[in-house]
């Protein structure tokens, strides 16, 4: 009886010192440069959900003549491509073509990325060497490269690269969890856990894994920015989708004619790179709200 | 000694498995050369002869059997045959092994150059605009796609100022009896613009690297030792902080190797820089699997190599870690 009075006053420890509610919230948005990004975020949001919906034109209709520049008096205010194409209309549909093949990446990175450092960080030991070892072998795989082959290889598919990027890009994700398992696992409500016969399954899912989820939040962020700038590459390469033209692709498509047409290829480029800043700066705002230490690195 | 030989045989068991897994994901792959020959030059054969090619080919062996035929031919430096280039691929890879290598290099060389003085310099001065302001870079150098800035800056600095040559390794117009120094000069200047768009996503990471680093180790009790006994600022910071301040940019640097030939890729496309990446480029334009796999072959051996190297100048930047455990 008395290893079960015990187990009772260490799951009465869990009565903290009350902690302050939406304290992260307001941390967050005391960080200027965060609550910058989530707007961003919301702007670019808009642009590529919501506007759509208005506009009935075919995107990829002819609408003046090739190489209007922008804000030419009657032509579109974002100009035209090289084929008389509208460049906003294009660039705003282009967003959720890379947001939705960076979100899936994104969601498999972790996935995987959890999974396994979830798994070498708890059992430890020979299972922690082998995936370790695992995971090292596809960090020093060149991703880019990498996808290039799979894509290459098993056609252009969404799926197929979405799972190209996922396949290259989850050891940071594993190596975090890892080390987050490691700490976490010798702590007493682990232990407690333990002590009342919980399944290592439940131990896993149930116990540790959400207290870090913090940190998986912080990384999905920076990963899904990391998820558009690969996706952006190779859609640049040419290995993407020609019916739903995404930002990477586009410019891609406009390069040849950069020197007669620079807002063809900037535009969308410029969409990339406010995408991924602003998910960064939201990233990095989180980060501190989390670890108040880690702030100014 | 010992750990580096045990570095130096982990090494050699991930190059071999980054040669099976390339066998592997061809092997898994839908379509083979039997299909593609039938499509053409093999139209109509009849099924002896394609029999009789599979053969050649040693399609018809088990999947062990062609995974040994495969690392045998690998190992003798034979990357199979380019139908597309007409030539043996490893006579179309290696004249572009050095131009990928020159790239990579300068653009190292730039990141960590630039990045350490602009760490050390916000490391020096930590409530300064210089140090607030490193993180914003940081994440705006992190967030350019890389192709991106490569036509921002050919648009910029080589057509709008006409200051830099934007395409190739070396002006078409040169004679072909220029000299060697003359040659040289011409490649470097091709080589800032491509150099600076692949070293920007770096740069930043690096100073914020160096001045976090730098920070804890100027703090530390032999800098105010070195201080104290009157040592020249510049000894005290290059000689006694940078030595320590140096090794956590040298652990990252290997690892990012990949990042950083990867990014090769989209610069050498955008500036016609006649390397890996380009050639990659084309590959995967003609589907030229052979090609492909070779250059993701020889480019993970590269990153398996810099990671080595970097271990191995670890140790030696670092007597600590010849003796005790990581830290």
């Amino acid at each position: 009886m008395t290893t079960l009075r015990d187990t009772t006053t260490l799951a009465d420890t869990r009565e903290r010192p009350p902690i302050e509610r939406y304290q992260g919230l307001r941390m967050f948005m005391a960080n200027k440069a965060a609550v910058l990004g989530a707007i961003l975020l919301g702007v670019i949001l808009i642009i590529s959900y919501i506007l759509p919906l208005f506009i009935t034109t075919d995107k990829l209709a002819y609408v003046a003549s090739r190489h209007t520049p922008p804000l030419t008096e009657g032509g579109p205010i974002l100009g035209t491509d090289y084929l008389g194409r509208d460049v906003a209309l294009i660039v705003m549909h282009g967003g959720s073509t890379t947001l939705e093949v960076a979100g899936f990446a994104a969601l498999l990175i972790i996935f995987v990325g959890a999974t396994i450092g979830a798994f070498a960080g708890y059992y430890g030991g020979m299972v922690d060497r082998v995936l370790m070892k695992v995971t090292e072998f596809f960090q020093v795989l060149p991703g880019l490269l990498f996808a290039l082959v799979v894509v290459a290889l098993f056609g252009a598919s969404t799926a197929t690269i979405v799972i190209a990027i996922g396949i290259v890009s989850w050891p940071p994700i594993a190596r975090q969890t890892r080390s987050e398992f490691m700490k976490q696992k010798g702590l007493e409500y682990v232990k407690a856990a333990k002590a009342i016969g919980a399944s290592n399954a439940r131990i896993i899912l149930r116990t540790i894994l959400p207290n870090t989820f913090p940190i998986l939040i912080v990384q999905s962020t920076l990963t899904m920015g990391a998820a558009i700038l690969f996706e952006a590459g190779l859609a640049f390469l040419g290995l993407g989708d020609p019916n739903n033209l995404s930002w990477g692709y586009y410019v891609g498509l406009n390069r040849q004619y950069f020197l007669t047409n620079w807002w063809a290829v900037s535009i969308p480029g410029f969409m990339v790179f406010l995408t991924v800043l602003s998910l960064s700066l939201i990233g990095d705002g989180l980060q501190d709200a989390i670890n108040p230490k880690l702030r100014g690195r | 000694m010992l750990a580096i030989a045990t570095k130096i045989g982990e090494s050699l068991l991930l190059i071999l498995a980054v040669l099976v897994f390339n066998f592997v994901l061809v092997y898994i792959a839908p379509g083979s050369v039997i299909d593609a020959l039938s499509a053409g030059s093999l139209g109509d054969a009849s099924e002896a002869q394609i029999e009789a090619v599979r053969e050649r080919l040693g399609l018809d062996k088990s999947f062990f059997g062609q995974l040994f035929m495969y690392l045998g031919n690998v190992l003798q430096g034979d990357f199979g045959y380019s139908p597309i280039g007409n030539r043996p691929v490893v006579e179309m890879i290696a004249p572009r092994i050095f131009p990928t290598l020159l790239l990579a290099f300068s653009a190292l060389t730039f990141a960590v150059t630039i990045g350490i003085a602009i760490g050390t310099a916000a490391a020096r001065r930590p409530d300064s605009f210089l140090s607030s302001g490193l993180t914003v870079f940081a994440l705006i150098g992190f967030a350019m796609p890389v192709f991106w800035t490569g036509i921002l800056l050919i648009l910029v600095f080589g057509v709008w100022l006409d200051w830099l040559p934007v395409a190739g390794m070396n002006d078409l117009r040169m004679s072909s009896r220029a000299g060697f120094f003359e040659r040289a000069v011409d490649t470097a200047e091709h080589l800032i613009l491509p150099t600076v768009s692949l070293g920007v996503i770096f740069l930043a990471t690096y100073a914020r690297l160096a001045r976090a680093s730098m920070m804890e180790v100027l703090q530390s009790d032999y800098i105010r030792t070195a201080r104290a006994k009157g040592l020249h600022e510049s000894k005290v910071l290059f000689k006694h902080g940078l030595r320590n301040g140096i090794i956590p940019i040298i652990t990252v640097l290997g690892l990012e190797f990949g990042i950083l030939l990867s990014g090769a890729i989209l610069v050498e496309t955008v500036f016609a820089w006649p390397g890996l990446g380009r050639l990659a480029f084309e590959a995967v334009l003609n589907r030229d699997t052979n090609v492909l796999l070779a250059i993701l072959t020889m480019v993970s051996v590269t990153v398996i190599l810099a990671n080595l190297l970097t271990d191995i100048v670890y140790r030696l930047v670092d007597p600590r870690i010849r003796t005790g455990g990581r830290a």
